[in-house]
């Protein structure tokens, strides 16, 4: 029988969600890493059996990747730890932001991002990881600089077809991307505007919040930035604006429909000094048409006003057919729909501020 | 020459579940050499005291005696044979 699973990585601890394919009704259990804030959470369902990630970073002790072969019901690491800098790096890990396994065509093969910005890979299943040194020794990494949440790798999106050619997004730093394996690097952000800086057409430094793609069409990229939502239909040489029908330009997620490469899905805040959802509701905001045009996604979700903002990693979609779309909000509350943003039900309240989410339908 | 280490609760899976750890560290031992020769015997609890380049994790208080080593000498604190070192979590977060 199969069955589907949802994550949900706070800012204490790990919820588990289980499910029938339907997802409809959802239990919960948790939480797993008491106290830890769970920044990054994966499904890796390439293997005869789903693997999945946590990223937790503890106040007192520190950050730590953990994996899990039985649905998380148990959980496990290497005693010297996944991800750790080498001495001569001269840095130490303070947090993994971004856990994705390759294509299925790369088995073993997970990247991880984390920070300070850095990039990692596993080629053990995400067991153990080794520093991407050709993103760490760029020369601009002296120049990233620091958004709120700090200096992080947040988004890793690896080529679905060719293991040489991948994405990375960074706040501050903008979208890097390699097309050797990840010997060499270059900025991609020609177009994203940087109105915080001296010069708001900087070749790098922009505050992108989250890419997204979809693997039928990898040379179209979106990108939520910091005050602009942006489509690239060449693989990331070009950016141009879609944010004309959204309530606002600011925000943080930013997903791709499974199925439909012309259907994303964002959530709006206000503004830049205002981080509240527009007209105080919960909404997400989908476009069938790759940014063109925009609808409001309304039935399920709250009708009373509400505050709190989602963040980068808690809007997700699964493969299923409907495909699945979930979000999750600071104030604790997750919503999850199974016909592509159509509907929505409550899955979880009064959890602590939702960082990440992933979800994924097993077979 | 032994040093113990006492861990808190929370430490003590990570040290095959022992409140505490002996540590036979070289002759001149101090904290550094302690947590240096941890890293050999239980590396999950080593990371969880230092970070990646062998600091002190910020909200990990280390004492010797009645002394937070950060009012000694840090991780150069010198140890004398027989000391036991208590490690214990900063009151801190939210």
């Amino acid at each position: 029988m199969s069955e589907a699973v949802l994550l949900i990585g706070t800012k204490k601890g790990l919820w588990i969600g289980r499910s029938d394919a339907g997802r409809e009704h959802w239990t919960l259990d948790g939480p797993h890493f008491e106290m830890q804030g769970v920044y990054s959470v994966g499904v890796d369902t390439r293997g005869d059996r789903p693997r999945l990630f946590a990223g937790g970073t503890s106040e007192h002790w520190g950050p730590a990747v953990f994996h899990s072969d039985d649905l998380g019901r148990s959980w496990d690491e290497p005693p010297e730890g996944s991800i750790g800098f080498p001495a001569d790096a001269g840095a130490s890990l303070e947090r993994v932001w971004q856990i994705q396994p390759a294509p299925a065509d790369q088995p073993g093969v997970v990247y991880a991002g984390a920070q300070p910005s850095s990039l990692w890979r596993s080629t053990d299943g995400g067991v153990t990881f080794e520093l991407v040194r050709g993103l760490w020794d760029h020369p601009h990494r002296k120049d990233w600089g620091e958004g709120f949440g700090g200096q992080a790798i947040h988004t890793v999106l690896p080529h679905p077809t060719d293991p040489d050619r991948m994405s990375v997004a960074m706040s501050t730093g903008g979208v890097y991307q390699t097309e050797d394996g990840g010997r060499t690097w270059r900025p991609a952000n020609h177009g994203i505007k940087a109105y915080f800086l001296p010069d708001p057409d900087p070749e790098f430094g922009q505050c992108v919040h989250k890419l997204a793609a979809h693997p039928d069409a990898p040379d179209r990229l979106y990108a939520q930035n910091h005050h602009g939502v942006y489509r690239s239909d060449d693989g990331g040489a070009i950016w141009k604006s879609i944010a004309d029908g959204l309530p606002s330009d600011f925000g943080f997620p930013i997903v791709v429909h499974p199925h439909e490469p012309d259907t994303v899905y964002v959530f709006p805040l206000i503004a830049d000094g205002n981080r509240i959802p527009t007209d105080a509701q919960c909404r997400v905001f989908r476009s069938r048409d790759a940014g063109a045009t925009w609808e409001p996604l309304t039935k399920g979700l709250p009708d009373v006003p509400s505050y709190a903002p989602v963040l980068r990693d808690a809007l997700c979609v699964d493969a299923g057919s409907p495909a699945g779309v979930y979000v999750g909000t600071r104030d604790g509350c997750v919503y999850a729909s199974a016909d592509a943003g159509d509907t929505w039900t409550e899955v979880a309240r009064h959890l602590p501020d939702v960082l990440t989410i992933r979800a994924a339908v097993l077979s | 020459m032994t040093i113990q280490v006492k861990l808190p609760t929370v430490l003590r899976p990570f040290a095959d579940g022992r409140e505490r750890v002996e540590v036979e560290p070289s002759a001149d031992a101090t904290v550094g050499s302690v947590f240096a020769t941890l890293e050999r015997q239980h590396p999950a609890l080593r990371r969880r005291l230092t970070d990646d380049q062998g600091t002190l994790r910020r909200h990990v208080n280390v004492f010797l005696g009645d002394d937070n080593i950060r009012d000694l000498d840090g991780l150069d604190t010198k140890l004398p044979d027989g000391a036991e070192l208590l490690v214990l979590p900063s009151v801190a977060g939210g």
